[in-house]
Formats: C-alpha cells, structure tokens, sequence
C-alpha cells in the first residue's frame, strides 16, 4: 500500500483521479502481499515431514521444548491438590499394550543400561520394587486430548527407584544428578512388555521429584485399564507419556523412540 | 463538498490484515485440537441446547483426527499471533493513535447512541469522529480479548512451568474454557465487524486499504 511521496490534493477533480490511482496501487499490493502469503502457505503444507509434522512445524516445536527448557520447566512442581479433589474412579483412556492378564505377585521389570557391561540385564521384580519407601501425589493428569482430572497416585518415585537400585548409571553407582551429571544417561525407554506401547523421557523429567511408578490410583491397587501391576506417571508430561504395564525400562543416551511421536505428536510433550 | 483525507496509517492497516490470516489459522487449528475433546455446550438444566460444534460441522471443514498437527499449527503460529499483536499495541501507544481508540468518559454514552440509531431506534447519527464510542469499545475490546487468547492459551500450554498463571485464571480446566469462549468471542465480534463495514461502505473500507478517505466537510459560504 503506497504512500504518497508528496501532499495530494484535497478536494476536487484532482483528489478524485489521486484517489483512485492510490486504490490501484494499494489493491496491486494487497493482491501480491496476498499471492505470496498463499505460496508460503502452499509451501509450509507442503514441506517435507520430519516426524510427521512439516518441517518447520517441527523446528518451531523444537525451539519452543529449548525455551520451555532454558526457563526451567524440568525442575518445576506440578500443582498438588487435597484428597477432597479426588472423584470417583480415574478415567481411562487407552489400553495399547494391555493385552491379556498379568500376575502382580509374579511381577517383574526388565532394566537394560545401553552397553553397561557388568549388568547388561537385569530383572526386578515387583515385591521388590514395592520396599522403597512410599509416595503419594495428588495431582492433575492432563491429557493430550484436552481433558483433565486430579487423581491420587501411589507408589514409589522414580528417583528412589533408581537410588534404591543403583540404575541409570554409566559407572552402576546411585545416580548422583548434582554431583556428577555425565554418569548419568541421557535418556529413558519404557515399554509395555509386548513393546507395543513405549514412552521416552529425558533424563531431567525421569528424575523429577513428581515422577513415580505406581501401583495404586485413587487409594485402589491399579486395574488392568490403568496398567496393573505397575504403571509411570509423569506429572511435567501429557498423560501419553505415563506408560501402563511396565514391562522394560531401558537407560540410553539416544533418544528412545515414542509411540505417538511416531505420529506426528511432539516428542517433549512437556507441560 | 468532499476532501480527501488521511485516516488509517500503514502500520495499522499492515497488522489489521496480516490478522486475518493469522487469527484464522489459530482458530482453524485450535479447533483441530478441540475436535480431540469437544465438551463444551450451552445447557439449560439437563437439555443441550447447542453442542460445540455438530458432526456434520467438523465433517465439512475436515477437522477431525488432526490433533497432533493441530497443535504443531498451533504453537507456531501463536508467535506470530502475539507478535504481530504487540506491534500493534506497541504502535498504537507510540504514534499516539490510542487517543482515538480507547474509551474516554463520553464513550459510554456515545456507544449506546449508535447501537440505538443502527437499530433504527435513535434519528441522530453519532458526532463524527475517527472511530465512534461503540467502535472504541470493540477495538480496545477485542485487543483485551487477544491479551486473554495469550494469557489463558499460555497457561494451557505450560500449567506446570507457569501454575501461577493458570491458577489465576481459575485453574487448567476453567482456562481452557475461557480460551474457548474468547475464541467465538472472535468469531462474533467478526460477524458484527463485517455488518458494519458493509453498512458504512465502499469508502470507508477503502481506508484500510489505501489509507485515505474521503470527508464530507460543510461548506463555507462565500463572503
């Protein structure tokens, strides 16, 4: 829209001709800003996919989970709630992986360290698991639908898992996230034990305080829909990436892959 | 007699329609993402009487299963959004343009003369100004309205890191629901927009494209 480069005339004829000279050049211009508006919407629709989202989609997506990361969002609290909160029964939502019955008191997670030589393997089971000391958390699961609701969690958290069994580690002693860092691996991978279903974490949000494995969900043992016997909630995540069934948990510095990342939603997922 | 006159500088008119793509494609992929969790409804007791939205109204547009991409649209078109937004308060304050936008203490009154006389309630036209008390209401309003699409839409994508926000507005899932509301508070302000440009006419909307208008001025009689 061009702007004249000296004073128009006012009244008259004259400001009639000026006037409409200007509506055709504005128009000119709103016709180009608008084609070349619509071919870089042509062009964004149609960039090539990088995890399922075009490209640029997935760079913005990428620079919003760095400034979210740079501000702290691992190391934040989710807001708890009191037990008066709590309604009913937790809502369900998602059984992939939940095939057939399990046998809690049989119960045992596989825990793999990536290329950790004395202990490639191991299998931890559940009564064990169950000897950390206790933790409760009333909280807001939001899923990535849309909709939320605060639920009690009850189990032990993830950090004292790891404390408790020495895993996480390169070195195969209790992690130590303050004091040395680089023992540590990257990332986790948890999976149903048909691998059907499978999360992956940084390091930071599997180590947050509010990140625990459960086996009770509103003062209830957990129920085959909610992923008996043992399940992860993840409280700096959408609820995707609280898997059900915990079948294996792997420690590696790759980023694991994760079930609806591989369809188009966005890895970090972080809240 | 008519003159020629300057009305909306180019800054404004840039923004006012770079909005109009940008704030369609928020709306078009917030409701890709609606579509995943479609709960809202105007009920009176048990009786729904509309549901948000029908079927047949996601069928038509193609909105259905497209969160994961909804939200890819989304949060990056947001930034836009809010950017071109802050450039637009930020120059209004600047260039001194927010004397003609945002109430004063005739406003009220004023507003309420012009919903009477486009009724057809009231004969006498509002005194003619750049902007009427009811255009200054709806201008400063819908850019209230855009600092709540921010605000609520912030606390919705972030309610761990931001919880302060999101429990200033009333929690995660009143937020979402005020995010909503504004949404078709877009879409009405939109329909009355659109009304009262094509009452006003061609040379009125011709000022936000080429920045001038012509006046009726009064005419002097000659000496």
């Amino acid at each position: 829209m061009p702007e004249p480069k000296v004073v128009p005339p006012l009244t008259g004829a004259a400001a009639e001709q000026w006037s409409r000279r200007l509506t055709r050049r504005s128009f000119a211009t709103g016709a180009v800003a608008a084609l070349a508006g619509l071919s870089a919407w042509r062009w964004l629709t149609t960039a090539d996919r990088d995890e399922g989202v075009p490209w640029p989609l997935r760079r913005v997506l990428r620079f919003n989970e760095k400034l979210a990361e740079g501000l702290g969002s691992p190391r934040g609290l989710a807001p708890t709630f009191p037990p008066e909160r709590v309604r009913g029964e937790p809502r369900t939502n998602g059984t992939i992986g939940l095939d057939g019955a399990v046998d809690g008191a049989d119960w045992s997670v596989r825990v793999e360290h990536e290329s950790r030589r004395a202990v490639a393997a191991q299998s931890i089971r559940l009564q064990e698991i169950q000897q950390c000391p206790r933790f409760d958390l009333i909280t807001e699961l939001k899923c990535i639908e849309g909709w939320s609701e605060v639920m009690h969690l009850g189990g032990v958290s993830f950090l004292d898992f790891v404390t408790h069994f020495r895993l996480a580690t390169r070195s195969g002693r209790a992690p130590d996230p303050a004091g040395n860092p680089a023992d540590l691996y990257r990332y986790v991978y948890l999976a149903t034990p048909d691998e059907s279903y499978y999360v992956g974490l940084d390091m930071a949000s599997a180590l947050h305080p509010q990140t625990m494995l459960c086996d009770m969900m509103n003062w209830q043992p957990l129920t085959r829909t909610h992923g008996a016997p043992l399940r992860l909630y993840v409280a700096v995540k959408y609820g995707i990436k609280s898997l059900k069934r915990i079948g294996l948990i792997r420690f590696q510095d790759e980023r694991p892959p994760d079930y609806w990342a591989n369809r188009g939603y966005d890895w970090y997922a972080g809240l | 007699m008519n003159r020629l006159a300057p009305k909306h500088p180019r800054a404004i008119r840039w923004m006012h329609w770079f909005n109009v793509p940008l704030l369609t494609i928020m709306i078009w992929s917030g409701l890709l993402i609606y579509w995943a969790n479609d709960e809202y409804a105007i009920r009176a007791g048990d009786a729904t009487l509309f549901h948000f939205f029908p079927n047949g109204f996601y069928r038509a547009l193609d909105l259905e299963h497209s969160l994961a991409i909804g939200m890819a649209y989304h949060f990056t078109f947001m930034w836009f959004f809010a950017i071109n937004g802050l450039c637009y308060v930020l120059y209004t304050f600047i260039s001194g343009e927010w004397r003609h936008l945002l109430p004063n203490r005739r406003t009220p009154r004023e507003a309420w003369q012009v919903v009477l006389h486009d009724l057809g309630l009231h004969k006498e036209p509002p005194p003619p100004a750049k902007y009427n008390g009811a255009q200054r209401l709806a201008y400063t309003g819908v850019i209230l309205m855009g600092v709540g699409s921010l605000a609520t839409g912030l606390s919705v994508f972030k309610p761990t890191q931001l919880a302060w926000l999101t429990d200033l507005l009333g929690g995660y899932s009143l937020a979402r629901a005020e995010h909503f509301a504004l949404t078709i508070g877009y879409v009405l302000f939109f329909l009355v927009h659109i009304t009262q440009v094509l009452r006003a006419g061609w040379n009125n909307f011709l000022a936000m494209v080429t920045g001038y208008e012509f006046m009726s001025v009064e005419v002097k009689s000659h000496a």
